[in-house]
């Protein structure tokens, strides 16, 4: 069972989608005691860090969620997600994460070239940085979706991989049990799928 | 580098794709769910559907299609036709879309785009814009190109973008059913305004049109087609493998 961390932001209904479509047995909850029982989790999440942040530490869910990653249990932050994982945000005012993955969240804006639109949006091809579970089934160069203002800048030896836009910008990250994407596998297409199939075999 | 993006386009009706009107003079219609498949297959990037409704019967089976559709293809959805307020926004990202497109919608109130953007973010808001060129100008029209707003076409885009839309599809009128390609002219004049992806619209009658575009054109993001795809005129397959091989960045 692989249980949706809901806490109020985002759409869920993609990724409930391609995880049925996986024969992927999943939940929904906000709730830590039905969390708890799930083998895997995923932290989803659209919009600002700094709300996301201020939802998951008034509901406790924030404690829950560095402890069962300590005590090993999968975990996957997709997106805004993925970011929360890291050390902090400079989203808006230097912010908290949950400091589970190196790095912080920093505007695209000021890193990338002239002439690169920001958002980061559409279609960007995988390089991979180091071997991960997360993409035994996927190969170097797979395209996947993003949309996303801010990346993960400084998340060395956790980075996994990256994806050129006129810098390399953090496409996944991970330690031991820990996991991050800044695209969205659902939202992927078969390449997507891949990985998400990867995480529930982690 | 991003990929370039091919985009089919939907219309829908009453369920139904409407593919257009056929020698005889009668509506081709096709099952939405097993054509965005196919295309999906084929290795469509995103997919549109435009809600072209007349009833709200019909809209509740828009609805649902978006929702058998949202079930089984994991690429971003976008959904128009019909959106003018806020709740028609939650309604159809409810049902699984990703992006909402507003056109007429915007006309009407042009401070749906800021609500929308402030509410579900830029990056759902696509402002669609119908441009016709009227004494050399370029020239907003509304209700499906049919009216004349007097509005300058490419200070609405730069409008729009100022208040949160985070992409803009461009339907040139002048190209739109000629099928002799995209309105490369137009397409430069609104890349040199905004900062936002562009996606053309009207005039691809074939794989060349695609390449003229992103070749003259470095500014647009992504094609937009309907009836060339429906009647496999141009698969996408072969249309990407086309433009991977002119050197052009595509999703393979």
């Amino acid at each position: 069972m692989i249980g949706i961390v809901d806490y109020g932001v985002g759409n869920l209904r993609s990724l409930c989608c391609s995880l049925s479509y996986l024969g992927l047995e999943h939940l929904v909850s906000g709730e830590r005691e039905k969390l708890k029982e799930c083998k895997r989790l995923i932290l989803p999440g659209v919009g600002a860090f700094g709300d996301a942040r201020a939802i998951l530490r008034e509901s406790g869910l924030d404690e829950f969620l560095i402890a069962e990653a300590q005590e090993g249990k999968p975990l996957l932050g997709i997106c805004l997600g993925m970011q929360l994982l890291l050390q902090g945000s400079e989203e808006f005012g230097s912010r908290e994460g949950l400091k589970l993955i190196s790095g912080r969240a920093c505007p695209l804006k000021e890193d990338v070239p002239a002439g690169f639109k920001v958002p980061h949006m559409g279609w960007n091809s995988l390089k991979f940085c180091k071997n991960s579970p997360l993409f035994k089934y996927s190969s170097e160069g797979e395209w996947v979706y993003f949309v996303h203002s801010f990346y993960g800048k400084g998340c060395g030896g956790d980075t996994l991989a990256v994806s050129d836009y006129g810098i390399p910008v953090t496409a996944a990250v991970g330690r031991k049990n820990v996991f991050g994407t800044q695209f969205h596998p659902e939202k992927s297409g078969s390449a997507g799928l891949k990985i998400l199939r990867a995480f529930s075999e982690v | 580098m991003l990929a370039k993006r091919v985009i089919p386009c939907l219309d829908v009706r009453a369920g139904r794709v409407v593919k257009g009107i056929n020698f005889s003079g009668v509506q081709d219609v096709a099952d939405p769910v097993a054509l965005a498949k196919k295309y999906n297959d084929e290795g469509a990037d995103e997919l549109v559907f435009y809600d072209i409704t007349a009833s709200v019967e019909e809209r509740k089976l828009f609805t649902r299609v978006l929702e058998k559709v949202a079930e089984q293809i994991f690429i971003p959805l976008t959904v128009g036709g019909g959106i003018r307020e806020l709740d028609d926004f939650a309604r159809v990202l409810g049902c699984g879309a990703d992006k909402v497109s507003v056109n007429s919608g915007a006309i009407a109130d042009f401070s749906l785009i800021g609500r929308a953007a402030n509410k579900y973010g830029s990056q759902c808001v696509v402002l669609s814009m119908d441009v016709k060129r009227v004494n050399g100008k370029f020239t907003l029209f509304a209700k499906g190109g049919r009216e004349n707003t007097g509005i300058d076409a490419l200070d609405w885009a730069e409008r729009g973008v100022k208040d949160g839309a985070g992409e803009i599809v461009l339907n040139s009128i002048d190209t739109d059913g000629v099928k002799g390609g995209f309105d490369i002219e137009m397409l430069q004049r609104l890349c040199e305004r905004v900062d936002v992806p562009v996606i053309a619209s009207g005039g691809a009658g074939k794989t060349e049109d695609f390449v003229e575009l992103f070749e003259k054109v470095p500014g647009a993001d992504a094609g937009l087609a309907a009836s060339i795809f429906h009647f496999d005129e141009v698969k996408i397959k072969d249309l990407k493998a086309r433009l991977e091989k002119e050197g052009i960045p595509v999703r393979i």
